[in-house]
């Protein structure tokens, strides 16, 4: 950095034209930042449309350019469909059962009572840990022989939940709302106190109820942040590896087999990383057009795309 | 509190004068809730029960743990596990996760801090105007879409199975957000206070160091404990980038202490115990920072 501080240094101030408002370029200052981002996000980038154009096994160093060989692979077999279904799924039952949550959380927690602050203290727990710990945990919390359903001896728990296909899908699920409902209360807990009292007061000296007050003042003016949250959740959900990784390796039989979890598969245990590279691409194009949609609706917070998940 | 004293305060409650109606609606209102009262509390149980469980099941020793009642804390708690798994390169896997989160949150930090001075106090710019636009478009680049061009990029520059292969992905990474949060932060310091500095012939690289960087303290924190959390919890890059154990860090350390401890439950989730503590520690010194740095400076 500081090498990069130098040459503008050595400048002497010049003269200001006009009442000191032009000043000396500052370009130099984002260059290193600059280099970074091109360097391991941007040339990365452009790497992944190539490298889907070859048939590079990962190991050897020559990298064997086929065309369309790989893209063939990918969308001739079903595999590809079947990881976007399951993200799908994944993105949309996520979805359903966090943002009612969320919500609900949300303005709970935006009551200035001490004890709410003190709940808010524990909700935060989950977002400290890994998506591995968490994923080892539940593994063990719910494994059918020895976890807590044999230890309780309940038979509701007793479930095989990472065996079935159905059931695999639903508890992954579940973890990710676990993981990451705290984040959005958060969210929904600032948005709330931003809305003016006084047009709760007015409504209540219209006399409306308390739902009534929920349905036509609190929800509209979360109008922004369901944008954000749910677009944070999307793009998220979109990305998951780590917990499905350690919790299931996508099984049992592909049930929870993401387009991440596929992509890994497909190149790093396949050796395959053509085929992995164009599963990337789709990777790229979902999350770029759900960030134009994020501008489109939101209009503010542009930056919100990759926070959850990450 | 006893009885007498009960009474009296309700008698005092009954003889106080009602408060004025307003203060008492707002005051209903606040209470109002009751679904989210119950949604809170049910929440708070099922955070608190698989937390609570890791901390109890860590102090059992193996053999109690598959006959005890999951949820009853050890009669004998034993720190067995955490021996066993102190002994077990955990200190190794630790100091990695250390080195590799500063070793790219500081540089990260600073230089997205740099980048945003520039945008913001220079961004008429074509160069400066683009590159933001470049960060922007950034925040929609997912890393795990990447990950295989930046594998073949580590392996071309040799730097396979090392910290720093994971280091630099990582800076790359945090940048965007980083000058997307600093940058509206800067954005709201007085220009007056630029120009006066000016006038006592401070140079640009003064300004920043002595002004814009204590004024932006806030939002910085914000940032730094935002990646640092991303990166002492990233998986990914050290699974692709890093193949011998002594180069792991905890997350994948974790997974693989779980194949090798198979089913002793109990010290694989000491070592849960143990990932979570440095950060526990920096939640309950700096609350406040943490939470805004939880959601990236999204919730003011």
């Amino acid at each position: 950095m500081t090498a990069v501080a130098r040459p503008a240094q050595v400048t002497a101030p010049t003269s200001a034209p006009s009442r000191g408002r032009r000043q000396r370029s500052l370009s130099w200052l984002v260059l290193p930042a600059l280099a970074f981002f091109v360097l391991f996000a941007l040339v990365p980038l452009v790497g992944v449309v190539l490298l889907s154009f070859t048939s590079w096994n990962g190991q050897s160093q020559n990298i064997p350019f086929t065309g369309l060989e790989s893209w063939r692979a990918v969308l001739d077999t079903p595999g590809l469909a079947h990881s976007l279904w399951v993200t799908f799924l994944i993105t949309v039952f996520s979805w359903a059962f966090q943002t009612p949550m969320a919500i609900l959380l949300g303005v709970f927690l935006a009551g200035r009572q001490r004890y709410r602050g003190f709940l808010s203290v524990f909700y935060i727990i989950p977002l400290l840990l890994s998506s591995a710990a968490i994923a080892i945990t539940y593994k063990a919390l719910l494994d059918p022989n020895f976890g807590l359903g044999a230890n309780l001896h309940i038979e509701l728990l007793k479930q095989n939940w990472l065996g079935e296909p159905n059931l695999a899908l639903a508890t992954v699920v579940f973890i990710v709302s676990w993981q990451f409902i705290p984040f959005h209360s958060l969210l929904y807990q600032g948005a709330v106190r931003q809305i003016p009292q006084s047009m709760y007061e007015a409504a209540t000296i219209d006399g409306a109820g308390r739902v009534r007050q929920f349905v036509a003042i609190t929800l509209p003016q979360l109008k922004y942040t369901v944008i954000t949250s749910s677009i944070l959740m999307v793009v998220g959900s979109l990305t998951f590896f780590d917990l499905i990784w350690v919790l299931t390796e996508g099984g049992p039989a592909d049930a929870t087999r993401v387009l991440a979890v596929d992509m890994y598969i497909e190149g790093f245990r396949a050796h395959q990383m053509g085929q992995a590279s164009a599963i990337a691409c789709f990777l790229v194009v979902l999350g770029l057009i759900l960030a134009l949609i994020l501008r489109r609706l939101g209009g503010r917070d542009t930056g919100a795309s990759q926070m959850e998940g990450a | 509190m006893t009885a007498a004293t009960l009474e009296a305060a309700r008698t005092e409650a009954r003889t106080r004068k009602p408060r004025p109606p307003m203060r008492k609606r707002l005051k209903a209102l606040l209470h109002w809730n009751w679904l989210g009262g119950l949604a809170g509390w049910f929440w708070l149980v099922v955070v608190i029960l698989p937390i609570y469980w890791i901390v109890v099941t860590s102090l059992k020793a193996q053999t109690d743990y598959y006959l005890s009642n999951p949820f009853v804390p050890p009669s004998n708690p034993t720190l067995e596990n955490y021996r066993a798994v102190l002994d077990n390169s955990f200190i190794r896997y630790f100091v990695n996760s250390v080195i590799v989160t500063i070793g790219a949150v500081v540089p990260a930090v600073l230089m997205s801090f740099m980048a945003a001075y520039a945008i913001i106090r220079d961004g008429r710019r074509l160069f400066l105007r683009s590159t933001n636009g470049l960060f922007l478009m950034g925040l929609a680049i997912p890393l795990q879409a990447t990950i295989i061009p930046i594998y073949l990029l580590i392996i071309k520059l040799k730097l396979y199975d090392t910290l720093i292969a994971m280091i630099l992905p990582s800076i790359a990474f945090a940048i965007p957000l980083s000058v997307l949060v600093l940058s509206n932060f800067i954005r709201d310091v007085p220009s007056e206070l630029f120009e006066s500095m000016r006038v006592d012939g401070a140079s640009d690289w003064q300004m920043l160091w002595r002004l814009a960087f204590p004024l932006t303290r806030p939002a910085l924190v914000t940032v730094t404990i935002y990646n640092g959390l991303t990166i002492w919890n990233g998986f990914l890059l050290p699974l692709v980038l890093t193949q011998s154990p002594d180069k792991q860090t905890l997350p994948l350390a974790l997974s693989a202490f779980q194949g090798q401890f198979g089913i002793n439950v109990p010290a694989t989730l000491a070592v849960v115990v143990l990932t979570l503590l440095p950060i526990l520690a920096l939640y309950i010194l700096a609350r406040r920072h943490v939470m805004s740095g939880l959601s990236g400076g999204f919730t003011k």
